[in-house]
């Protein structure tokens, strides 16, 4: 079968880092192919980058698509705006599909609002619903707009593709499928995809190194109810006696506590873990709004009366600087007691 | 099947900005800035889906001015002008006055009824198309975001329209040299360090610089500048591009998500009753397979 033979009117666009799939890859599989099992047409992944190996576009395969586009070169292995445009919009106008959907991720949101503008699309930022419309076959794209006090559902009724950013960790990817079947498509790379004009230097990690609030899933976060920044310790312990991620108010950024890639809110970071702990926060309906599509919201605080209370799944009404070593200690004596059985 | 780029004839309309470099190495920026409602005090109008912008507070999107002070900065480095533009309805010019107390030097309103209803697609056609109006620009520099679309999707269009290279969610300019700019910006879990040829278009994030309060003088320069007013018929434009009728994008339906989820609380006063709430919450925790 060719490329041309397989019908694969959805796309998703797929995200590596040094030649890995990030999970958000298999995430807007699953979207993507509910999507198309609705209307009846193939699913396809395209992988933009260098050295993408063969298992990981079989990994595509057997977790949903039917056709893997894979545009490999080696000036194209990290994310830069212009050349993934450029590819991307060539694909697109070779093979006209007819919902592409990215992840709302630092590259997703630049590529996507860049190429919408090229192929004179329709762009639906950060969807945490995708559907497709009964009768018209149009597709339904539902995100959280203003601070997440409403659900706006959008379409593009006239211009082709249809395109959404998705919410990270707003699905979950499909159990990989070793029977499943599909095509690789090696697609030539020319000399006119590559631009010159911004070339990478370099990568640094974030200081504080213990992750990206959004990709993970589970976030404890601090506010200045912890009065000082020593005590974020506190919000740190937990977060690694979880497998978390730590995670900040404006007012703990604000204060110089942590960094900014660590702010949850409004005007920072929007998370969708499957738990968010908030120690110290109040809850402040900027803060809220980038917590409001966690699956688990659990929020300790003295203040009965905090806002974050009113809005978790289990509220602690306690000084936390009692109650989160209690708690630590708990998850300390499980963890020993785990360890013991597995010997 | 190779890849080309796209096709020239697919560019915006409208004559090429002058490739001219301001003169002696100082900066002509333009920063796109937008009115946004203040948090809490939002209405929709139901017929629309689009946000009511009349009878609302309003501030400069906040996360804008982290855009207006990265310009400032550089001007007062490099020497040059700094050019606010807002499109908006008559209102946004209070935006702009907000910007030229800050320093901009000039304030630019892209205002007309037929741009009403714009979505992230033609919004920032329509930018982009007063910017060729305005002539040569050294950098655009936007917010990464507004706080009431939150789709960060203008910025990049704007570049896109422009033909500009675009750098998004930087967080630090290194230096600017012979044309090209050395700059870091913040991904999910790092830091990607640029260069990047001028003219171009950055969007920043709070990093960057913390944004000045107004001075008294430019308070009150900004209540005595002339604000420039661009129309629709002041810019080349496509009509089938413009406002609602030219948005790919119709929002259907709005609906309020239900905000409680009807969680348990629990009160702990005393050690004991700390003791009980983590035994309690290790069990919550437990149930919903989280441990």
């Amino acid at each position: 079968m060719s490329a041309e033979t397989c019908q694969c009117l959805v796309w998703t666009i797929a995200e590596q880092r040094d030649g890995a799939l990030k999970d958000v890859s298999f995430e807007l599989l699953a979207r993507g192919r509910r999507l198309a099992d609705k209307l009846g047409t193939g699913l396809a992944s395209v992988v933009i980058g260098d050295g993408v190996s063969r298992e990981a576009m079989t990994e595509l395969v057997e977790r949903g698509a039917d056709a893997v586009y894979s545009v490999q070169d080696p000036r194209l292995a990290h994310f830069v705006c212009e050349p993934y445009s450029n590819a991307l919009s060539g694909l697109v106008s070779a093979y006209s599909p007819s919902v592409v959907l990215a992840a709302a991720t630092s590259s997703g949101r630049t590529l996507m609002p860049h190429l919408a503008v090229r192929v004179r699309a329709g762009l639906t930022a950060d969807c945490t619903e995708l559907d497709i419309e009964e009768g018209t076959g149009l597709l339904l794209q539902t995100r959280p707009a203003i601070g997440g006090n409403i659900m706006a559902t959008i379409k593009t009724p006239d211009r082709r593709p249809q395109m959404a950013t998705v919410r990270p960790r707003s699905s979950r990817p499909l159990p990989r499928d070793p029977a499943r079947r599909g095509i690789i498509v090696d697609v030539p790379v020319a000399d006119s995809v590559m631009d010159g004009r911004v070339r990478v230097l370099g990568y640094r990690k974030d200081a504080d190194g213990s992750g990206c609030v959004e990709e993970a899933g589970i976030v404890v976060a601090g506010g200045k109810g912890l009065k000082k920044a020593e005590n974020l310790a506190l919000v740190r312990g937990l977060a690694e006696d979880l497998g978390g991620v730590v995670g900040a108010s404006r007012e703990a950024v604000d204060r110089g506590w942590i960094g900014y890639p660590h702010q949850i809110g409004l005007s920072g970071k929007t998370v969708s873990p499957r738990l968010y702990v908030g120690i110290g926060i109040s809850g402040a309906i900027q803060h809220l709004a980038g917590i409001k599509t966690s699956e688990v919201i659990v929020s300790v605080n003295p203040d009965p009366d905090a806002n974050l209370h009113k809005l978790a799944d289990y509220a602690v009404v306690a000084d936390a600087f009692l109650f989160v070593p209690e708690l630590r200690r708990r998850l300390a004596a499980r963890k020993m007691e785990a360890d013991n059985h597995g010997e | 099947m190779v890849l080309q780029s796209f096709e020239a004839g697919k560019r915006a309309r409208g004559a090429a900005r002058p490739a001219v470099p301001s003169a002696g190495g100082t900066l002509r920026i333009l920063v796109p800035i937008k009115q946004v409602p203040e948090t809490g005090d939002v209405k929709m109008d139901p017929e629309t889906g689009t946000v009511v912008r009349a009878g609302v507070e309003t501030v400069v999107n906040p996360l804008d001015l982290y855009a207006v002070e990265a310009a400032l900065r550089l001007k007062a480095e490099r020497g040059g002008t700094v050019v606010a533009l807002s499109m908006g309805p008559a209102q946004a010019a209070k935006a702009l006055r907000e910007a030229v107390a800050m320093g901009c030097d000039e304030a630019v309103l892209v205002s007309d009824r037929r741009f009403g209803g714009s979505d992230t697609w033609a919004t920032s056609y329509t930018i982009a198309q007063a910017a060729r109006k305005l002539g040569y620009f050294d950098l655009v520099i936007a917010g990464e975001r507004a706080t009431d679309g939150d789709t960060a999707q203008v910025g990049p269009g704007i570049a896109s329209w422009l033909g500009l290279p675009l750098a998004t969610y930087v967080s630090r300019i290194e230096s600017v040299e012979g044309g090209e700019m050395i700059l870091e910006r913040l991904v999910e879990d790092g830091y990607q360090r640029l260069a990047i040829t001028l003219p171009a278009l950055l969007t920043v994030v709070k990093e960057i610089a913390s944004p000045r309060l107004p001075t008294l003088r430019g308070k009150k320069r900004s209540k005595d500048i002339d604000i420039a007013v661009l129309d629709a018929d002041s810019i080349d434009l496509d009509p089938s591009y413009l406002g609602l009728k030219g948005s790919p994008t119709k929002v259907v339906r709005i609906a309020s998500p239900k905000v409680s989820r009807g969680g348990a609380t629990v009160i702990a006063k005393d050690d004991e009753g700390v003791a009980a709430a983590a035994d309690g919450l290790v069990a919550f925790l437990e149930k919903k397979g989280l441990l």
